[in-house]
């Protein structure tokens, strides 16, 4: 294989886990931090339809799934030793970026799954919500398309 | 609390936590029997997998515990945990002992091929499917739970037993059929096992949920607030077993799917960009 077509496939292969690993690792925080610490997001909406219910369950479930198979992908990238730093990041901030919005949008407004919080003017909320997740997409292709842009980096260091 | 079947019968109820412990030593035994024969040959048992199947047991026997059974009894929530411990986490234990390897490696040959040739069998491959276990598996919760099945089983002694055994053996034949190590003649592969994975992840939590919002089990005496917190010990207490049995999964055969998405992902077409030279081989 080209050294070109190495770098590509190590950047690949690195975003691929990475991406798994963000998109796990934004919804355990937000389980973490809304649901659990600050009590925010309720178990259940009494607002929310049958398809919001179900859809919930079968995304949940994806949502533990990747972060289980990002960090065994990662893993495995670091093993064959491919993995591209840069890329990585970017992969993980697209993962988490990614979950945010489509948690904001789809998950809180069209599903009406959970909202951010109860009893309060939840435009504010939802808009912030929502940027974030922009905020962290936007970083995530940027510094992929750099990745991609300024060629092969040099192997990280095994410490 | 209405407690009929450990009421008046603690005589019975003694009796079987005694055989079910007794069925646990049996196991233990016979598995530390063959270890110990495996560890003199050339590729010796690993100890960790002894420690597996020993935990599996020990998980076992606290959910057949007096403590825990009373705890059941009492609560919807100890009835979640002792599930849970029955039919999420034990099974894994004992599945990831590799119980199966540790008696084809014991048998003699003759005895080896047979118990292979029943593995093979249709009725066992059947129920050993990753799809059949699911619906007995999960399936089977929606069955106790949303219907009259859960309230019978609390003043029958048999029904309740059995709705045990069934928990037991069903997450067993599930969390084998998913990540067991063990082998068997033409297993399905590791693509229908993820989506089935997913799929009795999706269901658990759905059910869960299901029984917080509507109040199941229905014609108990757990009040609202109690079935409730047993919901959502069944959610977050399933997310730990499935992120352990996920894990399980990526470690045994993750492997596989490692390589199928790289051979997809290099049958794109190169981008060429200016100057480069043109992939070769």
């Amino acid at each position: 294989m080209s050294e070109h077509d190495r770098d590509r496939t190590s950047r690949r292969a690195s975003m691929r886990a990475t991406i798994l690993i963000g998109i796990g690792v934004m919804a355990a925080v937000d389980e973490i931090v809304f649901h659990q610490l600050l009590g925010w997001h309720h178990f259940y909406d009494a607002s929310t339809p049958m398809i919001g219910l179900l859809s919930d369950g079968l995304l949940h479930a994806a949502e533990l799934i990747a972060i289980v198979a990002g960090f065994f992908m990662f893993s495995s990238v670091r093993r064959r030793q491919m993995l591209a730093p840069r890329a990585a990041w970017a992969g993980f901030l697209i993962g988490a970026g990614g979950f945010q919005i489509f948690d904001g949008i789809v998950d809180h407004k069209l599903l009406r799954v959970h909202q951010i919080r109860y009893g309060v003017d939840i435009v504010p909320y939802d808009v912030a919500w929502i940027a974030f997740g922009l905020v962290l997409l936007v970083a995530g292709l940027v510094l992929a398309r750099r990745a991609r842009a300024q060629g092969p980096e040099p192997a990280p260091s095994l410490e | 609390m209405h407690d009929s079947i450990h009421g008046t019968t603690d005589g019975t109820a003694s009796t079987l936590t005694l055989l079910v412990y007794a069925l646990l030593a049996a196991m233990l035994c016979l598995y530390l029997v063959g270890a110990a024969r495996e560890r003199r040959a050339p590729r010796a048992w690993s100890a960790r997998r002894t420690l597996c199947f020993a935990a599996g047991i020990a998980l076992l026997a606290l959910a057949a515990a007096p403590w825990t059974v009373s705890w059941a009894h009492a609560d919807l929530r100890g009835h979640m945990a002792q599930h849970l411990l029955l039919g999420m986490f034990a099974p894994l234990a004992l599945v990831l002992g590799a119980p199966g390897t540790l008696l084809l490696r014991a048998l003699p040959n003759r005895p080896a091929r047979r118990v292979v040739a029943l593995l093979g069998a249709s009725p066992v491959r059947v129920l050993s499917h990753p799809l059949a276990a699911l619906l007995l598996d999960i399936g089977g919760m929606y069955v106790l739970y949303l219907t009259p099945l859960y309230a019978a089983s609390t003043t029958n002694a048999a029904l309740h037993a059995f709705v045990h055994v069934h928990f037991a053996v069903s997450g067993y034949l599930f969390t084998w059929s998913i990540a067991g190590p063990d082998p068997a003649p033409r297993r399905p592969g590791v693509e229908l096992r993820l989506l089935v994975l997913l799929a009795a992840a999706a269901a658990h939590g759905i059910l869960a949920k299901l029984m917080y919002v509507h109040g199941w089990p229905r014609g108990t005496a757990h009040s609202a607030a109690e079935i409730e917190a047993a919901a959502k010990w069944m959610y977050y207490g399933g997310d730990a077993a499935e992120l352990l049995l996920a894990a399980a999964f990526f470690a045994r055969f993750g492997a596989g799917i490692l390589s199928r998405i790289d051979t997809l992902s290099c049958r794109r077409p190169a981008r060429r960009t200016r100057g480069a030279r043109p992939a070769r081989g």
